[in-house]
């Protein structure tokens, strides 16, 4: 059903001008009252160009629009500070139509000047944007990358109301990139105001408007009154407490004083509370577009081999991990996450067989198995997932030694192409927008495999590049099957030369207090992580 | 004195410099590369590029270390790599909550860690003594996240007695402090009983008790004052700890202090908050250091600083 949704928002919503169906707000809602979440790790910035955290990315989503926006709790795109959108028949050329009387938090009216600032300023070197690649699609960018212009030559301010943007290439995917954070529409003054210190004094014309901000301590976010979608938000203020360890924050929910633990239950904790029928009645569950894996690297004897790979798809026991994580994660079949466009129904993937490992090894000439390295990220449950996994390769004489390190030193390895093998939890991908192709290029494209990238596989098959650029490249709206069809094949191409083992998909579990009102999506959001801000509301 | 004052404030300023040297050079080493995380998993190699010419980490360790310093004694201590802010803002604004639980984690250690020793030297080799060493043996092996937990689940889920965790008030330090006093004062017990044990024996106790003074007033009087001198000290490496090494206590507790600024940037190879953090410590066990040195004599008058 998702699966259907989501490809019928794709034609909509590529169906220029046609748009999304929109979101019925829930009738009982209630105005007014706040609610208190919290997190473990401060709050780095609000500057929707830089932040890439997952705590400050819903955030900055309810400080801040862009011109592309998503119904809430779904992934089908809707229309934000555009009221409508027009594309041009080759695909390249986007005209938007700004909503007319969209004042930021400063009481100025936003125009398409500020659209056009907005752009520039992220994709600017000086900007720093960790998203700035996303706008790789828009005329001039490489330009702006390397410094030579000041200005997207792409993106022209026609009237105060329409902003005009030409591709160098097609890009199916240009309608979520405008729905990014990094694409956000900034007051221009108040960014030269604050200086380098916008990312602690945000104005947006989103939602919420940063009322206090203790360093280390809370922010407390406080209602637009004069947001442009009428009703919203409901709450008066959202205040978040950080520095708070998950397992007080669930003390102090039962307590009454917490309302969301932005961080989730944690996992000692959770049978516990999904134990007593009157907490786990608070807990919503929903899918999420990630994906847990381990890379083999390609380049590393012998892992080099397609059949080792192979034999050690087959070894892993995704069962038994799910079930070392509470089972809260589907096993995976496949890199794409189950609720992606573009999953393939129907494919099993490589079934747990360790015979069948032991006699692709023996065919390699490796019957007496070969010693590698697992690479794990040292903070719970990884370390335990990577003792499984090695207890799984033991079974078929792959002898692997686990190097649990800090995040940070994974990454390193992993980009420098020195891990053989990676877990990739804790650090596994989460998509930054709905579409199969976010999955592809940074982890398992030839783009990725570089010195330092993303693709710890260094895996990199042309072939399937080419075919991925050319699936981008189907903006026609009625062909949205087709692109989605080819998308599954590139990445069933993958699973044939197995440079991943992908081992589950994890579940999101939100929970909330007794006084939280909305529909269970909105806390289970595949957008607005943890919870989308705006629509929620309290019922006392 | 004035003599000995600036000579101690030179060394001071070497033994920061080698700090910042040994730290600096330690996170240039280190297999991790702040770009990456700054660029994060979606940045193009030109992105990446970009940002490590823009901060200066594309130049050799000289050059990188030498612009730090410049700006450090220009009393810079550099932005943030992700926070985007200036590091003395971030450390400015968690230093009171951190003074603040440093103070008061020192008085409940020195309370409890004291009385134990005291009363374990006092009572030695019986039930109580034993009790109160094995006791300390616990508290200096306890994990403090248990510990902290322990405390925030009694007096504060339970019996409501204290806050859940967070800043502000009195009875919001009670029990960060209490945990850091039980988690410390196992040192100070161990210290005291030792070194009371062996003022006990000294020839000015011997003296004390001949010429008829009460047992109260020798152990309080003579022995107590002599046997806290060699303790001073331990408070001089208690300061440094407490000033940038109490993440877990602090994260329990909500507490803003600068163990979570440190910890995060950690995390994330935030050098210039890490650099920060190490530094102002490292300030903080110097001072420690410098005034246990200069309380030291007018405790005890035989010390004379020359």
């Amino acid at each position: 059903m998702k699966r259907l949704l989501i490809s019928t928002a794709l034609v909509m919503a590529l169906g220029a001008p046609a748009f999304a169906q929109d979101y019925t707000p829930d009738p009982n809602a209630k105005s007014g009252g706040g609610i208190v979440v919290t997190y473990k790790d401060d709050v780095a910035t609000l500057d929707p160009a830089i932040g890439y955290d997952w705590q400050n990315w819903s955030m900055i989503k309810s400080l801040f629009d862009g011109l592309m926006d998503y119904v809430p709790g779904t992934t089908e795109l809707r229309p934000g500070l555009a009221e409508s959108y027009e594309i041009s028949e080759d695909g390249m050329t986007f005209t938007f139509h700004l909503r007319a009387g969209v004042k930021f938090h400063n009481g100025r009216e936003m125009t398409a000047d500020d659209v056009k600032y907005s752009l520039d300023r992220v994709t600017t070197p000086a900007t720093q944007s960790p998203g700035a690649g996303f706008f790789g699609s828009i005329m001039g960018y490489d330009a702006m990358a390397d410094g030579s212009a000041a200005s997207l030559e792409g993106v022209t301010v026609v009237d105060p109301l329409t902003v005009q943007i030409k591709l160098s290439r097609p890009d199916a995917t240009f309608l979520h990139v405008m729905a990014l954070n990094f694409a956000s529409v900034v007051a221009k003054e108040s960014v030269a105001e604050a200086g380098d210190d916008f990312g602690h004094h945000p104005v947006g014309t989103g939602a919420f408007k940063l009322g206090e901000w203790t360093i280390g301590q809370r922010l407390v976010f406080e209602k637009n009154a004069d947001y442009w979608r009428a009703g919203l938000p409901y709450l008066d203020t959202v205040t978040f407490e950080v520095g708070q360890e998950p397992i007080v924050a669930l003390l102090r929910l039962q307590n009454g004083e917490v309302d969301v633990p932005g961080d989730g239950i944690p996992p000692a904790k959770f049978t516990e509370v999904m134990a007593d029928p009157e907490q786990a009645a608070r807990v919503v569950e929903g899918g999420q577009l990630q994906t847990g894996y381990i890379t083999l690297n390609v380049t590393n004897p012998p892992l080099d081999n397609v059949d080792v790979r192979k034999a050690i798809n087959m070894a892993i026991n995704k069962d038994r991990i799910t079930q070392i994580i509470n089972g809260r994660a589907v096993p995976a079949t496949q890199p794409l996450p189950p609720s992606m466009p573009g999953y393939t129904d129907g494919y099993a993937g490589y079934a747990y067989d360790i015979d069948g490992a032991k006699a692709l090894l023996a065919g390699a000439g490796l019957a007496d198995g070969f010693d590698t390295e697992l690479f794990v990220m040292n903070t719970d449950p990884n370390p335990r997932i990577a003792q499984a996994i090695q207890q799984d390769l033991a079974a078929i004489g792959v002898r692997a030694s686990i190097q649990s390190l800090a995040q940070a030193n994974v990454i390193e390895a992993g980009g420098a192409g020195t891990a053989p093998m990676i877990w990739s939890g804790g650090m596994a991908w989460i998509a930054d927008f709905p579409d199969p192709s976010n999955f592809y290029g940074p982890i398992l494209g030839c783009d990725g495999a570089v010195e330092g990238g993303w693709n710890w596989s260094k895996y990199c098959n042309e072939d399937l590049d080419a075919e991925a650029t050319a699936a981008d490249s189907m903006t026609d709206p009625a062909k949205v099957g087709d692109r989605m069809a080819m998308w599954s094949d590139v990445y069933m191409e993958v699973m044939e030369d197995a440079p991943w083992v992908p081992v589950f998909n994890e579940q999101r579990y939100t929970m909330k207090s007794k006084r939280m009102g909305g529909a269970d999506n909105l806390y289970v959001d595949p957008v607005s992580i943890p919870v989308n801000y705006d629509y929620v509301f309290v019922t006392e | 004195m004035a003599n000995h004052l600036l000579r101690r404030i030179f060394q001071s300023a070497l033994i920061l410099l080698g700090v910042s040297f040994i730290t600096f050079f330690l996170l240039f080493v280190l297999p991790a590369d702040p770009v990456r995380q700054i660029a994060g998993r979606s940045a193009t190699p030109q992105t990446v590029a970009n940002i490590r010419e823009q901060l200066g980490l594309d130049q050799p360790f000289v050059v990188q270390y030498g612009r730090y310093l410049i700006g450090l004694f220009q009393g810079d201590l550099g932005r943030s790599y992700l926070q985007k802010t200036d590091v003395s803002t971030l450390i400015a604004a968690r230093l009171p909550a951190s003074l603040l639980l440093m103070g008061a984690g020192i008085i409940c250690e020195l309370v409890i860690g004291l009385a134990m020793g005291l009363v374990a030297a006092l009572w030695r080799g019986r039930v109580i003594d034993k009790t109160l060493m094995m006791t300390s043996f616990v508290t200096v092996s306890a994990p403090q996240f248990v510990v902290s937990l322990l405390l925030l689940y009694f007096f504060a889920v339970k019996l409501g007695w204290f806050p859940i965790g967070g800043y502000g008030t009195f009875s919001h330090l009670v029990l960060p402090a209490l945990t850091l006093g039980i988690l410390g004062s196992g040192w100070y017990a161990r210290m005291m009983r030792s070194s009371m044990i062996e003022v006990m024996r000294a020839d000015y106790v011997r003296t004390a008790r001949a010429k008829g003074l009460s047992r109260a007033r020798v152990v309080l009087r003579h022995a107590v004052p002599n046997a806290i001198l060699p303790i001073i000290a331990m408070i001089g490496i208690d300061i440094g700890i407490f000033m940038g090494g109490i993440v877990v206590v602090e994260g329990v507790f909500g507490w803003p202090g600068i163990g979570q600024l440190a910890w995060q940037a950690i995390q994330r190879v935030d050098i210039p908050i890490i650099m920060g953090v190490t530094l102002v410590s490292a300030c903080a066990i110097i001072l420690g250091n410098l005034l246990a040195d200069f309380i030291t004599p007018f405790i005890d008058p035989r010390i004379r600083i020359r």
